[in-house]
């Protein structure tokens, strides 16, 4: 344990490698008091299904729930748009009191009346968790009376961390796998579970794997089309991307439907490669593990020199990364190293024990590594491992700032495509920009009058 | 039969009000009693606004909370922020959570000094907030009301200070309205005031809590003050910190208008001068002159230019108000919160000017704003950023003002109010006019 005073309930969710040696706590609830920079379950499911632009999400709740989360992430879609609008029961105290069930039905009814949305998802929030409302069944009501599947996602705020609301929207898809079928089963064929397409990046993977002979029936979830969910039970294989948010779908899946599923990532150079390797190397196909080399060898001569130049400006400078899940702090400990930059702290919001177990690994001497970690901590070993570049998502950012230290956001609200070969590029630049920007040293360097 | 469902909300949940008004009484910190999301999501809400580190604490409630009550959670979580902040004052809001449960804080929290007499511990406020009370601005309101309910001691006093109750305005707003006090050589305590804790400089260490803030022993003296001025003409009595005050502290209150325009900033100087004894400074009185001087300068570029404003109910009366004075149009006002007499006032105001009845929303949502603008049509947008997407639909400029500006930098430091910050004003929607007929002009006309 570090030498900076930790809540004591929090001492064995930081670590020290080469100090400490236990296992690191972690899928706790966040602490009372601590300023968790952790979201609820309802985040955790929200982040998971809203990129299905075909249907409406409408949050039962209080306004609040929904006003916050209205378009807050940059994913795309490439026609309707109904993800980007906030739908609301807005209850109030007479809802609350009386219930609002019928509330619910309403609105459920007027907005497939405006929208024709090809499915409903319905969230529910905290509050309903306590009033009662039996949303299963008013869901029930609603998919016979409109025709379009309406189905609940039980994401009640407190009944669980993120994780939960992760395995409500896994369990909310599965309601649809298997509700089609295609008009030919095509045998080279893969789903892409856990890709958002947040700034375009689905499209940009998806195209890849297209390159490589490979058909891709359904991206989970980004760009997402509730018809092409309803028929992914025929793809023969699933490539899941980052840690948790769906592993629990492709589980499922594979229990039910006998799909197999590798777990990829498509961030940084090696991953990418890997990722596309992965696949090819399952349908032992000689013609797409041909193209799948000529693919990876194009792509990644393209940027290579580009990458070697960031590296020469960029090399010997270090980072702390704080992201949601652990896998993506992995591939960023990996990408950093390719640009020259050490990690000095690494956490999650997320993690598992054998996340963690992972990153110890990958992790040098001194490193910190953190669960559920706050401002206080983070900000402190940041500035006690000075680093030059914070990675973490829109609650970090003024924090890394404010102290003088660079910041790139890797969070679902960024705008810049970061995965793949060409999203390595917009990463580097990235760092590049904040890093070696001259702002910092007016931080750094004492006032005139000082 | 009333709408069920609300769309793409203009108006956001009480506690989001009341983290804010705390957010401006130095060394406090913030807890939501309830679960984490809430605390989550306002804080980012807050920060993508004021590019700030915001920490809002949360109870964490568990299923166990919910059904047991969030007594221990509460009293873990003061113990937590105690040590891990070292704050003067703890505020603690609930939530709908919290509320519905029937949880009950003042007894959690008199528990709680009970359990640690004789042992130094923060100052402890309590605030009901759940969301169906209001929205973001009674949030605001209510926590500021509480706060001198708590704290204010003894009783008006002709040579007190003057109590100052801004409302929900920017940093850069209370500099000023601090720098008018100050011309007016007339103590004052103004509640509250982030314009330090949500706009200060690098740091060189890390600070759990921002320096600034109004220092919370001079809340105490709030009920001694001369008098209180408070920004809102639609503030719920409940909700009214200087109502409170004149009521428990014989404090006289003025209500005024928040100072936006000349008729409302006029109003404002007139009532500092009563309040203070001083005369308006030149200072003053030459920025006047300059602003009743650039009205002319803008007049033709703006006159009969329709507007479509939307945002907290005072706010939207005041830009109404400022809007019609230069000769435009209101095509659609929406407030977003719970205002008492919010559309009889605008209807007034309208008359008065024989200008051309708007349509008036109050709690509205943004999906009734585009409706309304497509039904009225406009030139221009004025109110915050999430207007953004109905103005880029329509093609009609968007100029960015109030709370929250999440799609530029520099929200926290517009300039509304008084004569300067209504110059600033003027000028930032003549120039968007000015600039959407030059863009639509097919000659570059370099002279306008
Ligand atoms: S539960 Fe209430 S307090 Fe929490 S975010 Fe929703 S509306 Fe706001
Ligand atoms: S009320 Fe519950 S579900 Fe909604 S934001 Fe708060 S914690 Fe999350």
């Amino acid at each position: 344990m570090p030498a900076i005073d930790i809540l004591k309930a929090r001492q064995t969710q930081v670590y020290e490698k080469g100090r400490d040696h236990f296992t690191i706590e972690c899928n706790k609830k966040s602490l009372s008091g601590a300023v968790s920079q952790r979201a609820c379950v309802f985040c955790g499911s929200r982040v998971v299904l809203y990129p299905v632009a075909d249907a409406v999400h409408l949050v039962h709740g209080p306004i609040g729930c929904a006003a916050y989360t209205w378009d807050i992430r940059g994913s795309l879609s490439s026609g309707p748009e109904l993800h980007r609008l906030s739908f609301s029961t807005d209850l109030n105290e007479h809802d609350i009191i009386h219930g609002a069930e019928q509330k619910l039905e309403r609105s459920i009814r007027e907005l497939a009346a405006k929208y024709k949305p090809n499915a409903a998802f319905v969230y529910a929030t905290c509050i309903v968790g306590i009033i009662g409302d039996d949303v299963d069944a008013v869901c029930r009501k609603m998919t016979k009376e409109l025709d379009i599947p309406v189905i609940p996602v039980h994401s009640e705020g407190f009944k669980g961390t993120k994780r939960d609301g992760y395995k409500a929207a896994c369990e909310a898809l599965f309601k649809l796998v298997g509700t089609a079928e295609p008009e030919a089963i095509e045998p080279l064929s893969i789903n892409i579970m856990g890709e958002f397409n947040l700034a375009g990046e689905a499209w940009m993977i998806r195209k890849y794997y297209e390159k490589m002979g490979i058909n891709v029936v359904s991206v989970f979830t980004g760009d997402g089309r509730v018809n092409d969910i309803k028929k992914s039970h025929r793809a023969s294989l699933n490539v899941v991307q980052c840690s948790g948010s769906m592993l629990g779908l492709a589980k499922m899946m594979k229990e039910k439907y006998g799909t197999p599923f590798i777990r990829v990532s498509f961030f940084g150079i090696e991953d990418t490669s890997n990722a596309l390797y992965e696949v090819a190397k399952f349908f032992k196909n000689d013609k797409v593990y041909e193209k799948t080399q000529a693919l990876v060898k194009r792509e990644v001569g393209g940027i290579y020199p580009k990458l070697l130049e960031y590296r020469k400006e960029l090399q010997g400078k270090k980072a702390a990364v704080y992201v949601g899940g652990a896998f993506k702090a992995f591939s960023l400990i990996q990408a950093l190293r390719v640009i020259g930059i050490e990690v000095v702290l690494a956490g999650s919001q997320t993690g598992t024990p054998e996340d963690y177990d992972t990153l110890k690994r990958l992790c040098n001497e001194g490193t910190i590594i953190v669960d559920d970690s706050n401002p206080v901590e983070l900000s402190r070993f940041s500035l006690e491992k000075q680093a030059d570049l914070f990675i973490g998502g829109v609650k970090e950012r003024p924090m890394a700032m404010k102290l003088g230290i660079g910041f790139v956001d890797h969070n679902h609200e960024r705008k810049i495509a970061l995965a793949g070969y060409e999203g390595m590029i917009n990463f580097a630049r990235e760092v590049h920009a904040t890093v070696t920007s001259p702002v910092w040293s007016f931080y750094r360097k004492k006032a005139w009058y000082e | 039969m009333s709408k069920a469902v609300t769309q793409n909300s203009c108006s956001y949940c009480t506690p989001l009000g009341a983290s804010l008004a705390f957010k401006g009484i130095e060394n406090t910190i913030t807890m939501l009693h309830g679960s984490q999301g809430c605390a989550t999501y306002m804080r980012r809400f807050l920060i993508s606004h004021f590019r700030e580190p915001i920490d809002i604490a949360s109870s964490s409630f568990t299923e166990e909370t919910a059904i047991f009550g969030g007594g221990q959670n509460l009293h873990l979580g003061l113990d937590n922020l105690s040590s891990q902040y070292e704050p003067e004052l703890i505020a603690v809001a609930s939530t709908c959570l919290s509320e519905t449960i029937g949880d009950d804080l003042n007894m959690h929290i008199s528990e709680y000094k009970k359990k640690k007499a004789g042992q130094p511990i923060p100052e402890i406020i309590a605030v009901s907030t759940p969301s169906y009370k209001g929205s973001h601005i009674e949030g605001f309101y209510i926590a500021v009301t509480e706060l001198v309910k708590h704290f204010s001691e003894g009783k008006s006093s002709p040579t007190g200070p003057v109590n100052l109750f801004p409302g929900m305005v920017s940093c850069e707003d209370l500099r000023y309205l601090k720098s008018v006090l100050h011309a007016f050589n007339v103590p004052y305590i103004m509640v509250p005031d982030y314009s330090e804790t949500l706009e200060g400089g690098n740091w060189k260490n890390h600070h759990p809590i921002p320096p600034g803030g109004t220092p919370v022993r001079a809340l105490a003296r709030t009920g001694i003050a001369r008098g209180s001025i408070e920004f809102g003409q639609v503030i719920d009595k409940k909700q009214s910190a200087a109502t409170y005050l004149a009521e428990k502290r014989g404090v006289p209150a003025a209500m005024i208008p928040i100072p936006i325009g000349i008729h409302c900033s006029d109003i404002f100087f007139k009532t500092l001068e009563e309040i203070s004894g001083t005369s308006l400074p030149t200072e003053f009185r030459q920025t006047r002159g300059r602003l009743v001087d650039a009205y002319g300068d803008a007049h033709k570029y703006v006159f009969g230019k329709r507007a479509i404003i939307y945002g907290e109910d005072d706010f939207v009366l005041s830009i109404a108000s400022f809007l019609l004075e230069i000769g435009m149009q209101l095509a659609v006002c929406g407030g977003s919160g719970r205002g008492v007499g919010f559309k009889d006032k605008l209807v007034d105001l309208v008359q008065a000017n024989d200008g051309e009845m708007p349509i008036i929303y109050e709690g509205s949502d943004f999906k009734e704003v585009e409706l309304a603008a497509m039904q009225k049509g406009g030139d221009i947008f004025v109110g915050n950023s999430k207007g953004y997407k109905i103005s880029r639909s329509f093609d009609i400029p968007l100029v960015r003002i109030g709370f929250p500006i999440h799609d530029r930098v520099g929200g926290q430091r517009i300039h509304h109010l008084g004569y300067k910050g209504t110059l600033y004003l003027l000028d930032l929607i003549t120039n968007e006019i000015i600039r959407t007929k030059q863009s639509l002009s097919s000659v570059a006309y370099s002279y306008i």
